[in-house]
């Protein structure tokens, strides 16, 4: 009987993923095999049960890998996969800049304090996404508060660029996933015994040293959680470098839009998603690998 | 499609629900155009039918089409622009309007009907609600500061001469961020067919508009509306009501901006966007009445007033304000209307082409 039990617990989350990721996933991937087609919904073939099993059988026959050969023959979507990893990479690098010491200092703050501390994190997320990013917007602009408090300063003597660039994505991935990135390593850096840092000292281990192979080696499963939670979105991002980006930079959530709304081809749209997630499969099954080497390794 | 079967039963199932509880209330559900139109026009048709309006807005062709191909928008009036509309028809996304319970149909200008047919064969689907161009907004003061006080104003060379845009860069230059209607201006511009899907063709414009794509500081399709009337950029290629708008907050907020709309002597491109009823809708009744009711000469007459476009409605011309009816970037007169250019619907292969093309000037990849 518990045995029973024990194994409906397992599947509950079996049953999630199998309900909205696997079966998502092959509406999308079929969808990456049709043609488009002028109609309602605008692809050909559309399975139809009422048509019955047969007809399904006969119509998987019209499905085609052309789209994905499509994709490799035109340098933009390698292009865009490449850039999106470029700005994923590079942001995620400079969140962790700013995550770890924030995460850091949290940690080492007086116990009464870090509640307040916590908060002040996820406060920012209790406004809508949309509407901060807008405000970066007003921050950011050429006559925005930024350029006036520089200018007001005397450190300028006319207004940055910094809207519409590279630059300004950067900030909006940085400032948007920045909780994602100081919560994991908070939660490991809070548990970490100190006396293991003391005991390093005392041993002789500079303050540095003892930092870099202690705390950090400890906080390592903090780091590359919060690295995960930042990439993936950030890699399939679209509207920070929308709003803020301007329409310079390339990156594969924008083609999967153009795709989709511009060129209306959901089959070519279906299948740069495809690509994507499994561009995105892969760090996340090295993550796994990883996670599952270090538990052994504490055994 | 497994799926959308599945979909709709349940969405029957709501709907089944929601009609019950609201029988006793007449709902229409519009889908338009944001900043298209005078709330109180929405608020009147209420008080003299007694249909509530439940109103929503989008701001680009490709999000109504997206939503309308995938089918149960809920929606019950559309209002897409006449190459989107034209194909879908063709898909089948609208139903045949009831002519008979649109006898304000009268009042309609036959000339803009008759433009219309290239897109709905017979007007069969939609009814124009307005229509106007794809032109130049320039922030006038700042424009002469750069080019001279006595420079050509009435020229698409202001946006799509390299020599010319260059020297307005400093100070903001914006586009449209739509291939269909840049692109026609840009092949307008070099002597080419507007309407042309030829491969060549479009090259030529493509080699053109990476000429000019240093000097442009963004494509966006509405953010322009707000930074020229904040004096924050020179120049914007757009619509021309979206320009006129700004023309007008410029002058409401008296802080020295001078916003002014200009339809180029080279021509340019004309739209119509118009009403129709999708094929799904669930309130087809109400929604005959609404349209009706959009072509009562008092009615749209009044929401051309807000918006500063033109509609196709020849009766309402006398109602109109005199800062739109005599206002030739608003209604240009005959002359001008000779040179503008219309486009057609384009099928899978000259669009795909288009968008590349685009993608190619705005990201340079």
């Amino acid at each position: 009987m518990k045995a029973v039990a024990r194994r409906l617990v397992i599947l509950i989350p079996y049953l999630w993923l199998l309900v909205f990721f696997l079966l998502p996933f092959l509406i999308v991937f079929r969808i990456s095999l049709s043609e488009p087609a002028i109609a309602m919904p605008p692809y050909l073939p559309v399975f139809d049960l009422e048509e019955g099993w047969r007809a399904i059988f006969d119509k998987l026959s019209q499905l085609t890998w052309g789209n994905f050969e499509f994709l490799l023959e035109d340098s933009l979507y390698i292009n865009a996969y490449l850039s999106s990893l470029r700005i994923a990479l590079l942001a995620t690098f400079l969140t962790l800049l700013v995550g770890f010491p924030l995460a850091y200092g949290m940690a080492r703050a007086p116990q009464g304090l870090r509640p307040v501390l916590l908060m002040l994190v996820i406060l920012p997320f209790w406004t809508s996404f949309l509407i901060r990013v807008y405000a970066w917007i007003g921050i950011l602009k050429p006559e925005g508060l930024l350029n006036q408090f520089l200018l007001a300063l005397g450190l300028i003597d006319r207004p940055l660029a910094i809207l519409n660039t590279e630059t300004a994505i950067f900030i909006g991935i940085v400032y948007s996933y920045l909780p994602f990135m100081v919560l994991p390593i908070y939660a490991n850096l809070e548990k970490l015994d100190y006396s293991l840092i003391e005991a390093a000292l005392d041993l002789g281990c500079t303050a540095f040293g003892a930092f870099w192979k202690v705390t950090a080696q400890l906080a390592l499963p903090g780091v590359l959680a919060g690295c995960l939670l930042v990439f993936i979105p950030a890699m399939g991002e679209f509207v920070i470098p929308d709003l803020l980006g301007g329409t310079r930079t390339l990156m594969i959530g924008k083609t999967l839009w153009t795709e989709f709304f511009n060129n209306r081809d959901w089959p070519v749209a279906a299948a740069v998603a495809t690509l994507l997630l499994l561009v995105l499969v892969v760090p996340i099954v090295l993550f796994q690998n990883a996670q599952a080497r270090a538990q052994r390794a504490a055994q | 499609m497994i799926r959308s079967k599945l979909l709709l039963s349940t969405v029957a199932a709501f709907a089944a629900m929601a009609v019950t509880a609201v029988a006793q209330e007449r709902v229409v559900n519009i889908y338009n155009w944001s900043d298209y139109i005078d709330e109180s026009v929405l608020e009147e048709f209420t008080k003299k039918t007694g249909i509530k309006v439940v109103y929503d807005v989008f701001d680009s062709n490709e999000i109504l089409e997206t939503k309308l191909l995938a089918g149960s928008t809920g929606y019950d009036i559309v209002v897409p622009t006449g190459t989107f509309l034209a194909r879908q028809i063709q898909a089948g996304v609208f139903q045949e309007l009831d002519k008979e319970k649109l006898p304000n149909l009268e009042n309609m200008d036959p000339a803009i009907q008759q433009r219309l047919e290239k897109y709905d064969p017979g007007n069969n689907h939609a009814i124009n609600y307005m229509w106007g161009t794809t032109g130049i907004g320039i922030n006038v003061d700042k424009v002469k500061e750069r080019l001279g006080d006595d420079a050509e104003l009435n020229s698409w060379a202001l946006a799509l001469d390299p020599d010319v845009v260059s020297k307005l860069e400093d100070c903001g230059v914006y586009f449209l961020n739509t291939p269909e209607e840049v692109i026609p201006a840009a092949l307008n511009y070099l002597g080419l067919d507007p309407d042309s899907t030829d491969e060549n063709d479009l090259a030529k414009a493509e080699e053109h508009l990476l000429k000019i794509r240093p000097h442009i500081r963004k494509f966006h399709s509405s953010e322009y509306i707000n930074a020229l009337a904040n004096g924050d950029i020179c120049l914007a290629v757009g619509w021309s009501g979206d320009i006129l708008q700004a023309r007008d907050r410029a002058a409401e907020a008296d802080a020295g901006v001078t916003v002014e709309y200009i339809i180029p002597k080279e021509g340019a491109l004309m739209w119509f966007d118009n009403m129709a009823i999708p094929a799904d809708a669930q309130n087809v009744e109400e929604a005959h009445e609404f349209l009706n009711y959009i072509m009562t000469p008092e009615a749209i007459a009044k929401a051309s007033n807000y918006v500063y476009y033109a509609n196709g409605n020849a009766a309402s011309k006398p109602l109109l304000n005199e800062d739109v009816i005599g206002d030739p970037a608003i209604y240009p007169d005959e002359e001008t209307v000779q040179r503008l250019y219309t486009t057609s619907p384009k099928g899978q292969r000259e669009q795909r082409a288009l968008t590349r093309v685009w993608t190619k000037v705005t990201t340079g990849q």
